[in-house]
């Protein structure tokens, strides 16, 4: 029982990643019908930066205590995230917003490419060790293991989602985003500022994509270039299997699908006798993920994507 | 428009002719205050040089520059002419296929021998190419021991391969750290797997049983799950047949869930890059590396000197890429020839006594008697625990283990 707990708290933590870095594909979904595929970039930046950021201010300030480092340097990512989100905005998707749709969604993978190797380029090819500054302690939690930096990604991931779905329901900027997500020119024809919201929903995501890249090298250690590639992708499969374009959604998908990957590869091996072991997560996880798409196309929470301009 | 392009043509065509001219007027120089002939010979290297062994890909490089960089300031004569050596470095991203592009593009490019490939996924299938185009290669590091076995004439490893090691890891694993209940990890690649199974047979030949077989894969770095379900059989030691990049993190997720067990690698996690990344998780941790202690063999000592001094720290291999080099240059210098026709048989029956151990060949490619060493984590470094095998390479039989493993392969 301890272990299947142990399982759960496993996939929740890496849920709460995979959710935070899929918002950050459905807020732009959700408005332009883009799949950014250049988000998952935005999550290795912020972990780089932050990690360049501590690296450069502890021998600086050698009496700070590592939480303020982590803070600092998260801050600096975030808004390094930003501006990198509104340039790439800027120069690769907004030209592009009335050509057909292969088209940005091309710009979307070079983008991705030209920030793997920029980062190649500025951090170097190797794996970096991110100093722990989070107390590394390890709690037990009826009877599975949690670490505090663990407890600290659920946490902030829940305070962040909950604060999304505020500023989504509650807020103006919220109204309007909602807005152009229902039908972008009738948004612009009621005068709301379609480029802002478009900027405004890239810079949120690329925060989160921020906040995400710190946690994701806290939590393993490590930092490199092309950290973003594979989690980019698993938290785009979150996305559409919670229904692309829907903010729950996202987050919904992100938690299964860690559940999912984390479960089946402690017991998918149990379950089939031994036939498949535990490599076969990913199958697993791919596998429920086209069993959800087929009885409902558009995903877990998605609506009708019919009436998308 | 087309009158633009015309333009645009002809300007590429000066600027074209321009460098190359440029570079037709640099060379006559070169060869002008030597009066003897000059020939340059190509030596090809490949290792994953992007990616997550990238830093190991890097220093086999290192390893081979080095070398290479010595060699020509020694100005060599082979076969009556001076030889200048050029080294011909590809990134195959430790990925199969892309081995097999650079190797084609080595051998097209007409090198005169192959360092690499830094993995045994990306040796094996390239080997098959050298061997088509004749050209000899010596891995410093591929040790799957399929490489050797498959006929090939041409394929050489100055490195003990899995069997050899496999056999000593398990003997260790029970034996000395006295395991009885393992639980044993790999990435799938040809290297991690090869090097699994052949602990796995050794394990269980010594009596230990294997309580769980998990599998990862050379880009992950998440092992929570898998942990966790090795968690729960209790096993007093984990093995992982990968690399550095992988078992770092695996090292530090096992002491995060609490988990008792020993850990033990190859050659693969046996890196000062393990220790950095696997933070508070690497002490402890053992493993073992192919060769004998670089500060125990003759002019080990000043290879480590003269390569920190230029490349900053050895990461694994680059002692056996330095080595790989000298043997190939002493056989081009026995054949007085550096075609690779005339100089392989000499290769085959080199001696040659390099920084990682006295270098020569059995039948099928394989060094003699090769030496396995085991270290373990102390105080954040890796520290030699013992040499088993091929310690004295001078003496003719080698060691039981050693020879006794090469025996049933």
């Amino acid at each position: 029982m301890d272990i299947f707990i142990q399982q759960l708290v496993n996939g929740v933590v890496l849920g709460s990643i995979y959710a935070l870095v899929a918002l950050g594909y459905t807020l732009v979904y959700g408005i332009l019908g883009l799949i950014n595929f250049a988000h998952g970039e935005l999550v290795m930046v912020g972990a780089l930066v932050a990690l360049s950021v501590v690296r450069t201010l502890s021998p600086l300030l050698p009496g700070l205590p590592g939480w303020v480092l982590a803070l600092l340097g998260t801050a600096v990512a975030a808004g390094v995230c930003a501006l990198l989100a509104i340039l790439i905005e800027r120069v690769a998707y907004r030209p592009l917003r009335h050509a057909p749709r292969l088209a940005p969604l091309i710009t979307a993978i070079g983008v991705s490419i030209a920030l793997q190797n920029l980062a190649m380029v500025i951090w170097g090819r190797q794996y970096h060790s991110v100093p722990p500054l989070l107390p590394a302690a390890s709690h037990q939690f009826a009877g599975a293991a949690i670490t505090e930096v663990q407890i600290l990604i659920v946490a902030l991931a829940a305070l962040l989602m909950a604060g999304l779905i505020g500023l989504v329901h509650r807020t103006r900027l919220g109204r309007a985003m909602r807005a152009c997500a229902e039908n972008i020119q009738v948004a612009e024809l009621m005068g709301v500022n379609v480029n802002a919201i478009v900027v405004a929903a890239f810079v949120i995501g690329a925060v989160l994509a921020a906040v995400a890249g710190v946690m994701v090298s806290a939590n393993y250690g490590l930092a490199h270039y092309h950290m973003g590639f594979l989690l980019g992708l698993k938290a785009f499969t979150a996305a559409v299997l919670g229904g692309i374009g829907n903010v729950g959604g996202a987050m919904l998908g992100g938690l299964l699908l860690g559940i999912m990957e984390s479960l089946g590869a402690g017991y998918l091996e149990d379950l089939s006798g031994g036939f498949l072991g535990s490599h076969y997560q990913d199958v697993l996880a791919f596998f429920v993920l086209i069993l959800v798409l087929v009885s409902r196309p558009s995903g877990l929470l998605g609506e009708r994507v019919g009436q998308r301009a | 428009m087309k009158i633009a392009n015309r333009w645009g043509l002809a300007l590429a065509m000066v600027i074209f002719a321009g460098l190359t001219g440029c570079g037709k007027k640099e060379e006559p120089p070169a060869p002008a205050p030597a009066a003897q002939p000059e020939v340059t010979v190509k030596i090809g290297h490949a290792a994953p040089l992007t990616g997550p062994q990238a830093h190991l890909g890097k220093d086999n490089e290192n390893g081979v520059r080095l070398a290479i960089d010595e060699l020509n300031a020694q100005g060599l004569e082979i076969g009556g002419a001076k030889v200048k050596f050029e080294l011909l470095s590809e990134d195959d991203q430790a990925d199969p296929k892309t081995g097999t592009l650079v190797a084609q593009k080595l051998i097209d490019a007409k090198v005169s021998g192959v360092i690499g490939h830094l993995n045994s996924g990306t040796t094996i299938p390239a080997s098959k190419l050298y061997n088509d185009a004749g050209i000899p290669q010596i891995s410093p590091s591929a040790t799957n021991v399929t490489y050797t076995q498959q006929g090939f004439n041409t394929a050489f490893r100055v490195m003990a391969h899995d069997g050899q090691q496999g056999k000593v890891l398990g003997e260790f694993a029970v034996a000395k750290l006295g395991a009885k209940k393992i639980a044993i990890i790999d990435d799938r690649t040809a290297y991690g797997q090869g090097l699994a199974d052949e602990f796995e047979k050794a394990v269980k030949g010594a009596g230990a049983s294997v309580a769980a077989r998990e599998f990862t894969n050379d880009k992950a770095t998440d092992f929570m799950a898998i942990l966790t379900k090795i968690k729960g059989k209790r096993p007093d030691l984990v093995f992982y047949g990968g690399m550095d990049a992988q078992a770092g993190p695996l090292a530090k997720q096992l002491k995060s869930l609490g988990i008792k067990a020993k850990l033990l690698m190859g050659d693969g996690g046996s890196t000062p890059e393990f220790v950095k990344l696997a933070g508070d998780g690497a002490e402890g941790a053992y493993s073992s590396l192919p060769g004998v202690p670089l500060a125990q063999m003759p002019g080990g000592q000043a290879f480590g000197d003269k390569f920190t001094a230029k490349y900053g720290q050895i990461q694994l291999y680059a002692p056996y890429c330095y080595d790989a080099v000298y043997v190939m240059v002493e056989a081009m210098k026995k054949a007085n020839s550096t075609e690779p026709a005339k100089y392989l048989p000499e290769l085959a029956k080199i001696a040659y006594k390099g920084v990682t151990a006295d270098i020569s060949f059995d039948d099928k490619g394989d060094i003699k008697g090769g030496a396995i060493t085991l270290y373990q984590v102390k105080n954040g470094k890796w520290e030699v625990l013992e040499t088993i095998g091929g310690a004295a390479p001078e003496s003719a039989p080698a060691p039981a283990a050693a020879d006794g493993a090469a025996k049933t392969q």
